[in-house]
């Protein structure tokens, strides 16, 4: 009883935290502009984010997006290639991008006094790209690096993009946000334009802006800077969706490796209207449930008590622009296999679906999700990218502090009940990794070291 | 009174500067374990990390992985704790242990909300798994299982080999070159964590750090009641001297991938170096700078050969390396790599411009409030500080000891400590043209790692 006055006490405390000191303003070219106060260090964050990522892309250009994002380094009419960097360095600041399924970013961290000069780099590069094929020749050769060190030579991403590819037949979560590497090499510098021409524009982006700044001066600041650039006519969106998987799926992929893995993946609800939805809020206290702290039911039962795998894990993000996936995943021990991991957490499934969870159990996942909303003011970084995702992904920034009220009002009862309908075999697709011999000499098996 | 008039003059202090830098109290505890301390109030958190001198390089030969095992140990069993107890009550409090262990140092870590009944709760499960752990046997034998496989796993991802190889050219046989095999972990018995612990995990060598929102005398109480009770513990506290100057080498190990991974480097230089300063502007010049740096700019900007390429030093007890790497696919893996030995010894021979050096001074002064904008941040330079026995003033002077770097210190510091012919290089993923002739490695067990791909 008292940990429960506690945990209210500290909701109330924080919920009206979360809100204090973050401002809005939108600009006439429908730029939304963002501002998180926080005076603890002289510090400040710029976050652009466009609501366009790889979801938003077409058949043979895939990877296009984040071809972009790394173009939008190489230069415009008043700031040659190299120079955006070069500038930022200068200014004491670091800088990078990146690229998911829904959405594309751009960040500068900086000392306090530099938000101007951010925002006069930002703004330019919003509507002045220059295209240089010249450019554009080399960087291509710069993604496919990318894509040959982050997914051709690991087996585990390698396995997460085939997993991808089918449990999404036809919504566009199907294609790897880096693009297939036939899309790669194809791909011309006018694609790229034209993904730049069709969704960079301040009606189609949110400007976060968190740190030690006064949101009166940074709304008059991004007025001066975005408030010319002209808003565009977006192209229709059409929706897109996954039709009822029809049965369970199961892939192989071989790979240059030692050990096997498998992941399981059932189809699940995001987050649409944060007042209104549970499905999400269960789902992300049943992933605690499951795997909150290494006592949590996967870790106790399988890597501690069972010695079935040697690592395992839960996987639910409920905030994404398209439908979600709930994730397993493990690693069996050495003797056993990934179909002995796979009747491992299954059983453990079936016990939770069939008993449900405990009071203490939800209460400690409850727990962390508050701590872990104190923990994050320590990072400006962190709380402009919560803002710019919520923004980015159809939601609102002022549907944070709604989702953690929501989230410590989940009951034991919704956490089986949202367990009894996603966990079904015909929403299911696993993957299991068949780890190849480096060279064509035959496997050792067992126990025994091959090393010496 | 005199309270009052302190706080104002910090306030005016703040003030004053933009660049102010945590008040750090150092005192030592009854236990004998040096504390550094910053007092915040700006979170309800607290965050705390206590070091000792007991990572990996302070294994001895025959008992390679000790160190690792009894440091991954501590939180899975104490005195009247089981290892579900200790991660079940971190949970229920929101509270969060981490780690930190490298060649020098094993460390725990925990950050906690400082609310008196959470923060007590929190302390005290960490006070259990630093002064009283059990390496109870059964979980020794699944956490050897465990770790055994791993290493299986590491075995055949090529950045994994890479390392390996590259550590045991750069530091021969030297604890820093050490890299656990599974025949190693098949060794330890838990007698061996017993006497490990015993001996390098003693108050005398202990450093705690605490950031946040607790008072003095909380802090004082806390850094006695997490070292009161830890073992006498007679151990060195130093390291081995490493060997400097290496014979060049280089190995070319097969791998599938369709990239080579490639390591090129040598020892570098001790936390305590006085050539730190220059070294450490000079490397932001060379590859340490992100999309500014040489090495950046050959490599990626020019020439689309590479997604990363980087250059950096470990400053560690003892000299840790000096290292470059890239990725690249195989096909090129010998133009790049000759690009950057073209990119270093160009550096070493002539030196960098006044005109980097002061980019170099603008982005690393400039960026200094970013080094120290988070709790989090400000305890890891508690905890560095504390190890490294730095001057209490390293925050405070580091700006002014970036500034006084000269172009002439960064040319002499790099050709004194970087001979580009005396490197180790190891590309692992070797090009097609040479995959039979492979040079054999001359280190034993890698050569297992694969052979005669690409065919």
């Amino acid at each position: 009883m008292r940990i429960r006055l506690i945990v209210i006490a500290l909701l109330l405390q924080i919920s009206s935290v979360a809100q204090a000191d973050v401002y809005e303003k939108t600009l006439g070219n429908g730029l939304k502009v963002i501002v998180k106060e926080d005076h603890r260090a002289p510090v400040l964050v710029q976050q652009v984010w466009y609501h366009a990522g790889s979801m938003d892309e077409k058949t043979g250009t895939t990877g296009v997006a984040h071809v972009l994002e790394h173009m939008m380094f190489k230069g415009t009419r008043k700031v040659p290639v190299g120079q955006f960097s070069k500038i930022i360095a200068a200014a004491g600041g670091r800088e990078n991008a990146f690229t998911s399924y829904d959405h594309t970013a751009y960040f500068q961290q900086l000392h306090r006094s530099k938000l101007a000069l951010a925002m006069e780099l930002e703004s330019d590069r919003m509507h002045n790209l220059q295209m240089a094929e010249k450019e554009f020749n080399k960087e291509i050769k710069v993604v496919m690096e990318e894509r040959r060190w982050r997914t051709d030579d690991d087996p585990h991403s390698l396995m997460y993009e085939k997993l991808m590819a089918t449990a999404f037949s036809e919504h566009p979560y199907h294609h790897p946000v880096i693009g297939w590497m036939i899309d790669i090499q194809n791909m011309t510098a006018a694609d790229a334009l034209n993904w730049y021409k069709s969704w960079y524009a301040p009606n189609n982006a949110t400007l976060v802006i968190a740190g030690d700044v006064k949101a009166s001066e940074v709304f008059a600041l991004a007025q001066r800077y975005y408030g010319g650039i002209p808003a565009v006519k977006l192209p229709q969106r059409k929706a897109v969706g996954e039709a009822t998987q029809l049965g369970i799926q199961r892939i192989v992929v071989k790979a240059p490796a030692e050990l096997p893995y498998l992941i399981m993946a059932y189809h699940a609800p995001t987050l649409r209207d944060a007042e209104k939805d549970w499905k999400p809020y269960a789902l992300e206290m049943l992933a605690g449930v499951l795997d909150g702290n290494s006592s949590a039911r996967l870790n106790k039962a399988l890597v501690r008590d069972q010695q079935v795998a040697m690592d395992v894990g839960t996987g639910y993000d409920s905030v994404a622009r398209g439908p979600g996936m709930f994730v397993l995943e493990g690693t069996p021990r050495e003797g056993k296999t990934v179909g002995d991991v796979e009747n491992a957490i299954r059983e453990q499934l079936a016990l939770l679906v069939r008993d449900g969870v405990s009071a203490d159990e939800l209460q400690r996942v409850k727990a962390q999700v508050m701590a872990g909303e104190v923990y994050k003011r320590d990072s400006v970084f962190y709380q402009a990218m919560q803002i710019g995702q919520m923004e980015s992904d159809g939601l609102s920034y002022k549907d944070i502090p709604v989702m953690l009220r929501k989230l410590q009002s989940v009951t034991a009862q919704q956490v089986q009940d949202v367990a009894r309908e996603i966990i079904n075999d015909d929403q299911l697709t696993v993957a299991t990794l068949d780890p190849q011999p480096l060279s064509d000499k035959p496997r050792h098996t067992g126990g025994a070291s091959h090393v010496h | 009174m005199f309270t009052r008039l302190l706080s104002i003059a910090i306030l005016l202090g703040a003030a004053s500067t933009a660049l102010a830098t945590p008040q750090i109290q150092h005192w030592q505890a009854a236990s004998g374990a040096r504390v550094y301390f910053v007092e915040d109030h700006g979170l309800p958190m607290l965050d705390a990390a206590v070091s000792f001198p007991a990572g990996s390089g302070f294994d001895v030969a025959g008992k390679v992985g000790v160190a690792n095992m009894t440091f991954g140990m501590l939180d899975l069993g104490s005195q009247g704790m089981s290892e579900d107890d200790i991660a079940r009550k971190l949970a229920d409090i929101g509270a969060q242990m981490g780690d930190q262990f490298d060649p020098d140092r094993a460390g725990l870590t925990l950050r906690t909300l400082s609310s008196a009944a959470e923060r007590d709760a929190a302390l005290d499960i960490l006070a259990h798994c630093l002064q009283q752990p059990l390496f109870p046997d059964a979980i020794l034998q699944r956490e050897k299982a465990r770790l055994i496989a791993s290493l299986k796993e590491s075995e055949t991802q090529p950045e994994s080999i890479a390392d390996k190889a590259f550590a045991k050219a750069v530091f021969g046989v030297h604890p820093y070159g050490w890299r656990t095999e599974t025949a190693d972990i098949e060794k330890i018995q838990r007698v061996d964590l017993e006497n490990f612990y015993h001996a390098h995990y003693s108050a005398k060598h202990a450093v705690v750090a605490l950031m946040g929102d607790i008072t003095r005398v909380q802090a004082e109480a806390i850094a006695q009641q997490l070292t009161a009770n830890l073992p006498e513990g007679d151990a060195d506290p130093r390291i081995a001297p490493v060997m400097i100057r290496i014979e060049p080498s280089e190995q070319r190990i097969p791998h599938p991938a369709s990239q080579s991974h490639i390591l090129m480097g040598t020892p570098g230089i001790a936390r305590n170096d006085e050539d730190y300063f220059p070294l450490y502007v000079g490397n932001y010049i060379l590859g340490g700078g992100g999309f500014v740096s040489r090495l950046m700019n050959e490599v990626r900007e020019k020439r689309g050969m590479a997604y990363s390429v980087y250059s950096y030093f470990i400053p560690m007890q003892q000299p840790g390396a000096f290292q470059i790497g890239l990725q690249t696919k195989k096909e090129q893996a010998d133009e790049s790599l000759s690009l950057v030995r073209q990119t270093l010894r160009a550096f070493v021979d002539k030196g960098v411009s006044e005109k980097e050096l002061r980019a170099a001074k603008q982005n690393i002064i400039g960026g200094f409030p970013l080094r120290i904008d988070s709790n989090k941040k400000i305890l890891d330079y508690l905890s560095v500080i504390g190890f490294y026995e730095l001057p209490l003033t390293y925050l405070d002077d580091f700006t002014a000891k970036v500034e006084k770097v000269t172009t002439k210190q960064i040319h002499d510091a790099f050709k004194r400590r970087i001979d580009p012919d005396a490197l180790a290089t190891v590309i692992v993923g070797v090009p097609k043209a040479d995959g039979q002739s492979a040079t054999g490695s001359r280190s034993g067990g890698i050569g297992t790692a694969g052979s005669g791909e690409g065919k």
